[in-house]
Protein backbone atom coordinates (compact mmCIF):
# COMPACT_ATOMS: atom_id res chain seq x y z
CA UNK A 1 0.00 0.00 0.00
CA UNK A 2 1.45 3.43 -1.22
CA UNK A 3 1.07 5.02 2.77
CA UNK A 4 2.69 2.71 4.47
CA UNK A 5 6.46 3.53 5.47
CA UNK A 6 9.30 1.23 3.49
CA UNK A 7 9.80 -0.02 7.21
CA UNK A 8 6.41 -2.12 7.25
CA UNK A 9 6.74 -2.94 3.94
CA UNK A 10 10.02 -4.80 3.93
CA UNK A 11 8.56 -6.62 7.25
CA UNK A 12 5.45 -7.68 5.84
CA UNK A 13 6.70 -8.58 2.28
CA UNK A 14 9.93 -9.96 3.03
CA UNK A 15 9.82 -13.60 3.49
CA UNK A 16 12.07 -13.64 6.88
CA UNK A 17 10.28 -10.28 7.72
CA UNK A 18 9.64 -11.04 11.37
CA UNK A 19 12.60 -12.90 12.52
CA UNK A 20 15.84 -11.97 10.81
CA UNK A 21 17.37 -8.29 10.12
CA UNK A 22 15.24 -6.34 8.39
CA UNK A 23 17.35 -4.79 5.08
CA UNK A 24 17.50 -1.21 6.41
CA UNK A 25 18.94 -2.40 10.18
CA UNK A 26 21.61 -4.55 7.69
CA UNK A 27 21.98 -1.43 5.60
CA UNK A 28 23.06 0.50 9.14
CA UNK A 29 25.32 -2.49 9.93
CA UNK A 30 27.26 -2.34 6.77
CA UNK A 31 27.76 1.14 7.09
CA UNK A 32 29.08 1.05 10.46
CA UNK A 33 31.37 -1.84 9.36
CA UNK A 34 32.87 0.31 6.53
CA UNK A 35 33.44 3.16 8.60
CA UNK A 36 35.34 1.04 11.33
CA UNK A 37 37.26 -0.37 8.52
CA UNK A 38 37.64 3.33 7.42
CA UNK A 39 39.00 4.27 10.63
CA UNK A 40 41.59 1.20 11.12
CA UNK A 41 43.07 1.73 7.48
CA UNK A 42 43.37 5.23 8.21
CA UNK A 43 45.05 4.28 12.06
CA UNK A 44 47.54 1.45 10.57
CA UNK A 45 48.83 3.86 7.82
CA UNK A 46 49.73 6.63 10.49
CA UNK A 47 51.21 3.81 12.67
CA UNK A 48 53.27 2.76 9.03
CA UNK A 49 57.11 3.83 10.17
CA UNK A 50 58.61 6.68 8.88
CA UNK A 51 62.25 7.06 7.49
CA UNK A 52 64.23 9.73 6.26
CA UNK A 53 65.81 7.51 3.82
CA UNK A 54 65.72 9.21 0.05
CA UNK A 55 65.49 7.43 -3.07
CA UNK A 56 69.18 8.58 -4.38
CA UNK A 57 70.62 6.75 -1.78
CA UNK A 58 68.43 3.32 -1.74
CA UNK A 59 71.79 0.74 -2.81
CA UNK A 60 70.87 -1.48 -5.65
CA UNK A 61 71.51 -4.66 -3.76
CA UNK A 62 68.01 -5.30 -1.45
CA UNK A 63 70.36 -7.33 0.76
CA UNK A 64 72.72 -4.82 1.36
CA UNK A 65 70.11 -2.10 1.64
CA UNK A 66 67.85 -4.04 4.44
CA UNK A 67 71.69 -4.13 6.59
CA UNK A 68 72.04 -0.18 6.11
CA UNK A 69 68.37 0.67 7.02
CA UNK A 70 69.02 -1.86 10.16
CA UNK A 71 72.22 0.06 11.19
CA UNK A 72 70.93 2.91 10.44
CA UNK A 73 68.41 2.33 13.22
CA UNK A 74 71.17 2.13 15.20
CA UNK A 75 72.45 4.63 14.85
CA UNK A 76 71.85 7.90 16.22
CA UNK A 77 71.59 11.19 14.96
CA UNK A 78 74.12 13.85 16.65
CA UNK A 79 72.11 16.77 15.60
CA UNK A 80 68.79 15.25 16.60
CA UNK A 81 69.42 13.22 19.05
CA UNK A 82 66.75 10.93 19.86
CA UNK A 83 66.10 9.68 16.12
CA UNK A 84 68.18 7.44 14.36
CA UNK A 85 69.99 8.34 11.08
CA UNK A 86 67.50 6.41 9.46
CA UNK A 87 64.73 9.15 10.99
CA UNK A 88 66.18 11.89 10.87
CA UNK A 89 66.32 14.28 8.29
CA UNK A 90 69.45 16.42 8.74
CA UNK A 91 71.69 17.21 7.01
CA UNK A 92 74.71 15.32 9.07
CA UNK A 93 72.05 12.03 9.02
CA UNK A 94 72.30 11.88 5.59
CA UNK A 95 75.78 12.03 5.22
CA UNK A 96 76.35 9.75 7.82
CA UNK A 97 73.66 7.01 5.82
CA UNK A 98 75.35 7.51 2.58
CA UNK A 99 78.49 6.39 4.63
CA UNK A 100 77.42 3.34 5.72
CA UNK A 101 76.54 2.16 2.67
CA UNK A 102 79.55 3.37 0.99
CA UNK A 103 81.19 1.26 3.95
CA UNK A 104 78.69 -1.87 3.53
CA UNK A 105 79.50 -1.95 -0.39
CA UNK A 106 83.09 -2.27 0.49
CA UNK A 107 82.53 -5.32 2.53
CA UNK A 108 83.08 -4.08 6.01
CA UNK A 109 80.80 -6.12 7.83
CA UNK A 110 77.69 -4.79 10.65
CA UNK A 111 79.62 -3.95 13.56
CA UNK A 112 82.70 -2.96 11.39
CA UNK A 113 80.44 -0.54 9.99
CA UNK A 114 79.21 0.82 13.58
CA UNK A 115 82.95 0.44 14.71
CA UNK A 116 83.55 3.26 12.51
CA UNK A 117 80.93 5.73 13.21
CA UNK A 118 81.61 5.21 16.79
CA UNK A 119 85.59 5.85 16.67
CA UNK A 120 85.12 9.14 15.49
CA UNK A 121 81.75 10.31 17.28
CA UNK A 122 82.21 8.12 20.48
CA UNK A 123 79.80 5.74 22.19
CA UNK A 124 77.37 7.72 22.31
CA UNK A 125 76.36 7.29 19.15
CA UNK A 126 75.45 3.58 19.23
CA UNK A 127 71.74 3.56 20.12
CA UNK A 128 72.27 -0.12 21.34
CA UNK A 129 75.38 0.37 23.62
CA UNK A 130 78.10 -2.42 23.31
CA UNK A 131 78.25 -5.46 25.00
CA UNK A 132 81.81 -4.57 27.39
CA UNK A 133 83.05 -4.80 30.48
CA UNK A 134 82.31 -1.13 31.21
CA UNK A 135 78.94 -1.76 30.28
CA UNK A 136 78.08 -5.00 31.27
CA UNK A 137 76.39 -3.37 34.50
CA UNK A 138 74.18 -1.33 32.09
CA UNK A 139 72.82 -4.40 30.28
CA UNK A 140 72.53 -6.84 33.42
CA UNK A 141 71.19 -3.87 35.72
CA UNK A 142 67.50 -4.89 35.33
CA UNK A 143 68.01 -8.53 35.57
CA UNK A 144 70.14 -7.90 38.73
CA UNK A 145 66.81 -5.92 39.72
CA UNK A 146 64.55 -8.75 39.22
CA UNK A 147 66.56 -11.14 40.98
CA UNK A 148 67.13 -8.81 43.72
CA UNK A 149 63.25 -8.29 44.41
CA UNK A 150 62.74 -12.16 43.30
CA UNK A 151 64.86 -12.98 46.48
CA UNK A 152 63.86 -10.12 48.43
CA UNK A 153 60.17 -11.14 48.29
CA UNK A 154 61.33 -14.77 48.70
CA UNK A 155 63.08 -14.00 52.12
CA UNK A 156 60.14 -11.60 53.27
CA UNK A 157 57.72 -14.55 52.91
CA UNK A 158 59.90 -17.02 54.63
CA UNK A 159 59.86 -14.42 57.83
CA UNK A 160 56.47 -14.15 57.75
CA UNK A 161 55.99 -17.92 57.90
CA UNK A 162 58.30 -18.22 60.23
CA UNK A 163 56.31 -15.72 62.63
CA UNK A 164 53.14 -17.53 62.19
CA UNK A 165 54.78 -20.59 62.88
CA UNK A 166 56.51 -19.18 66.57
CA UNK A 167 53.54 -16.83 67.55
CA UNK A 168 51.78 -18.75 70.32
CA UNK A 169 47.91 -20.03 69.47
CA UNK A 170 45.04 -18.62 70.71
CA UNK A 171 45.09 -21.09 73.85
CA UNK A 172 41.73 -22.93 75.02
CA UNK A 173 41.38 -20.44 77.98
CA UNK A 174 40.55 -17.86 75.77
CA UNK A 175 38.00 -19.57 74.06
CA UNK A 176 35.70 -20.36 77.24
CA UNK A 177 33.85 -16.63 77.52
CA UNK A 178 31.89 -16.98 80.79
CA UNK A 179 28.04 -17.18 79.86
CA UNK A 180 25.75 -14.34 80.71
CA UNK B 1 69.55 -7.36 62.41
CA UNK B 2 66.68 -8.18 59.86
CA UNK B 3 65.78 -4.47 60.45
CA UNK B 4 68.54 -3.01 59.02
CA UNK B 5 67.68 -5.00 55.75
CA UNK B 6 65.79 -1.78 54.73
CA UNK B 7 69.09 -0.30 54.04
CA UNK B 8 69.67 -2.06 50.45
CA UNK B 9 66.82 -0.82 48.54
CA UNK B 10 67.40 2.77 49.85
CA UNK B 11 71.26 3.00 49.13
CA UNK B 12 70.40 1.49 45.81
CA UNK B 13 67.63 4.47 45.46
CA UNK B 14 70.92 7.14 47.03
CA UNK B 15 72.92 5.77 44.44
CA UNK B 16 70.39 6.50 41.56
CA UNK B 17 69.94 9.85 42.67
CA UNK B 18 73.25 10.52 42.28
CA UNK B 19 73.76 9.25 39.13
CA UNK B 20 71.02 11.18 37.92
CA UNK B 21 72.03 14.22 39.64
CA UNK B 22 75.59 14.29 38.01
CA UNK B 23 73.83 13.58 34.74
CA UNK B 24 71.61 16.41 35.00
CA UNK B 25 74.11 18.89 34.77
CA UNK B 26 76.10 17.35 31.49
CA UNK B 27 74.92 18.76 28.53
CA UNK B 28 74.44 16.46 25.94
CA UNK B 29 74.86 18.47 23.15
CA UNK B 30 78.35 18.86 23.75
CA UNK B 31 79.97 15.25 23.31
CA UNK B 32 83.46 14.73 23.73
CA UNK B 33 85.62 14.01 21.28
CA UNK B 34 87.12 10.17 20.74
CA UNK B 35 89.34 11.94 18.76
CA UNK B 36 91.95 13.56 21.14
CA UNK B 37 95.54 12.27 21.06
CA UNK B 38 94.75 10.17 18.17
CA UNK B 39 96.71 11.42 14.87
CA UNK B 40 95.03 13.71 12.19
CA UNK B 41 92.32 11.68 10.16
CA UNK B 42 93.90 11.48 6.39
CA UNK B 43 92.19 13.76 3.98
CA UNK B 44 92.83 15.64 0.96
CA UNK B 45 90.57 18.53 -0.27
CA UNK B 46 91.01 20.23 -3.11
CA UNK B 47 91.17 24.63 -3.02
CA UNK B 48 87.44 26.33 -2.48
CA UNK B 49 86.19 28.22 -6.00
CA UNK B 50 88.66 31.11 -6.34
CA UNK B 51 92.11 29.76 -4.54
CA UNK B 52 94.56 27.67 -5.75
CA UNK B 53 95.51 25.70 -2.95
CA UNK B 54 93.30 23.55 -0.60
CA UNK B 55 93.95 21.29 2.50
CA UNK B 56 95.37 17.75 3.24
CA UNK B 57 96.51 16.22 6.68
CA UNK B 58 100.02 16.41 5.38
CA UNK B 59 99.74 20.00 5.99
CA UNK B 60 98.36 19.76 9.60
CA UNK B 61 102.33 18.88 11.21
CA UNK B 62 105.42 20.73 12.09
CA UNK B 63 104.29 23.51 13.93
CA UNK B 64 100.82 24.02 16.49
CA UNK B 65 97.97 25.31 14.49
CA UNK B 66 94.27 25.26 14.37
CA UNK B 67 91.94 23.89 11.98
CA UNK B 68 88.76 25.45 11.48
CA UNK B 69 85.40 24.32 10.32
CA UNK B 70 83.57 26.74 9.14
CA UNK B 71 80.94 27.21 6.03
CA UNK B 72 79.07 30.18 4.47
CA UNK B 73 75.19 28.96 5.56
CA UNK B 74 76.70 28.67 9.62
CA UNK B 75 75.19 31.85 11.77
CA UNK B 76 77.65 31.40 14.45
CA UNK B 77 80.78 31.11 12.40
CA UNK B 78 80.02 34.67 11.28
CA UNK B 79 80.12 35.42 15.41
CA UNK B 80 83.44 33.60 15.77
CA UNK B 81 84.86 34.93 12.69
CA UNK B 82 86.14 38.58 14.24
CA UNK B 83 87.93 36.65 16.58
CA UNK B 84 89.97 34.50 14.18
CA UNK B 85 90.86 37.68 12.38
CA UNK B 86 92.06 39.23 15.31
CA UNK B 87 94.03 36.12 15.76
CA UNK B 88 95.38 35.79 11.92
CA UNK B 89 96.59 39.80 12.30
CA UNK B 90 98.29 39.51 15.43
CA UNK B 91 100.36 35.88 13.79
CA UNK B 92 98.96 34.29 16.80
CA UNK B 93 98.52 30.82 15.46
CA UNK B 94 98.16 29.22 11.86
CA UNK B 95 94.53 28.58 11.19
CA UNK B 96 93.49 26.04 8.51
CA UNK B 97 89.95 26.40 7.57
CA UNK B 98 87.89 23.29 5.94
CA UNK B 99 84.84 24.98 4.13
CA UNK B 100 81.73 22.32 4.95
CA UNK B 101 79.15 21.71 3.16
CA UNK B 102 78.88 24.90 1.10
CA UNK B 103 77.64 24.97 -2.42
CA UNK B 104 80.68 26.18 -4.73
CA UNK B 105 81.34 29.68 -4.90
CA UNK B 106 79.70 30.85 -1.61
CA UNK B 107 83.00 30.09 0.90
CA UNK B 108 84.91 32.20 -1.44
CA UNK B 109 82.17 35.25 -1.85
CA UNK B 110 82.05 34.89 1.89
CA UNK B 111 85.52 35.29 2.94
CA UNK B 112 85.74 38.16 0.34
CA UNK B 113 83.03 39.54 1.86
CA UNK B 114 84.21 39.43 5.51
CA UNK B 115 88.16 38.71 5.34
CA UNK B 116 89.86 35.83 4.97
CA UNK B 117 91.92 34.03 8.67
CA UNK B 118 93.00 31.22 6.85
CA UNK B 119 96.51 30.24 5.60
CA UNK B 120 94.77 27.48 3.85
CA UNK B 121 91.61 26.47 2.97
CA UNK B 122 90.15 22.73 1.80
CA UNK B 123 86.58 22.22 0.07
CA UNK B 124 84.74 19.88 2.06
CA UNK B 125 81.57 19.77 -0.39
CA UNK B 126 80.30 15.82 0.50
CA UNK B 127 81.19 16.26 4.22
CA UNK B 128 83.26 13.53 4.53
CA UNK B 129 86.66 15.19 5.99
CA UNK B 130 84.40 16.69 8.45
CA UNK B 131 83.03 13.37 9.33
CA UNK B 132 86.46 11.49 10.07
CA UNK B 133 86.87 14.63 12.29
CA UNK B 134 84.31 13.47 13.94
CA UNK B 135 82.41 16.88 13.71
CA UNK B 136 78.77 17.56 14.69
CA UNK B 137 78.37 21.02 13.50
CA UNK B 138 79.88 24.71 12.88
CA UNK B 139 81.92 25.87 13.77
CA UNK B 140 84.29 23.64 15.33
CA UNK B 141 88.09 24.15 16.28
CA UNK B 142 90.98 21.55 16.68
CA UNK B 143 94.08 22.03 17.91
CA UNK B 144 96.86 19.91 16.00
CA UNK B 145 100.59 19.59 17.68
CA UNK B 146 103.39 19.65 16.05
CA UNK B 147 103.59 15.78 15.31
CA UNK B 148 99.79 16.54 13.90
CA UNK B 149 97.81 14.94 16.59
CA UNK B 150 94.32 16.37 17.96
CA UNK B 151 94.82 17.77 21.23
CA UNK B 152 92.22 19.79 21.76
CA UNK B 153 88.44 20.45 20.59
CA UNK B 154 86.17 23.54 20.65
CA UNK B 155 82.76 22.88 19.82
CA UNK B 156 80.79 26.03 18.87
CA UNK B 157 82.37 29.94 18.37
CA UNK B 158 85.56 30.69 19.91
CA UNK B 159 84.99 33.96 21.81
CA UNK B 160 87.97 36.40 23.25
CA UNK B 161 87.33 34.71 26.72
CA UNK B 162 87.33 31.05 25.21
CA UNK B 163 90.52 31.87 23.59
CA UNK B 164 91.85 33.22 26.79
CA UNK B 165 91.18 30.81 29.72
CA UNK B 166 90.86 27.45 27.50
CA UNK B 167 92.70 27.67 23.96
CA UNK B 168 95.95 29.55 24.03
CA UNK B 169 97.14 27.80 27.42
CA UNK B 170 97.00 24.43 25.96
CA UNK B 171 98.43 26.31 22.39
CA UNK B 172 101.06 27.65 24.87
CA UNK B 173 101.86 23.66 26.15
CA UNK B 174 101.99 22.53 22.98
CA UNK B 175 104.41 25.28 21.97
CA UNK B 176 107.01 24.02 24.96
CA UNK B 177 106.62 20.38 23.57
CA UNK B 178 109.42 18.55 21.37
Amino acid sequence: MKGSSSFETQKTLHPEGAEGPSRRAKGFLLLRMKSGFLALLCIFTCLAPAHAVEPDEVLDDPVLEERAREIGRELRCITCQSQSIDDSNAPLAKDLRIIVRERLVAGDSDEEVIAYVAERYGDYVRLKPAMRADTALLWLAPALALVGAVAGAFFYFRHLKRLEKTTPALNDDDEDLPEI
Amino acid sequence: MRKFLFVFPLAAFVALVGYFAIGLTRDPSVIPTVLINKPVPDFDLPPIQGFTEGLSSEDLKGEVMLVNIWGSWCVSCRIEHPQLMALAEADEIPIMGIDWKDPPGEGAKWLERYGNPYAKIGDDAAGRAAIEFGVTGAPETFVIDKRGRIRYKQTGPITEQIWERDIAPVVRELRNER
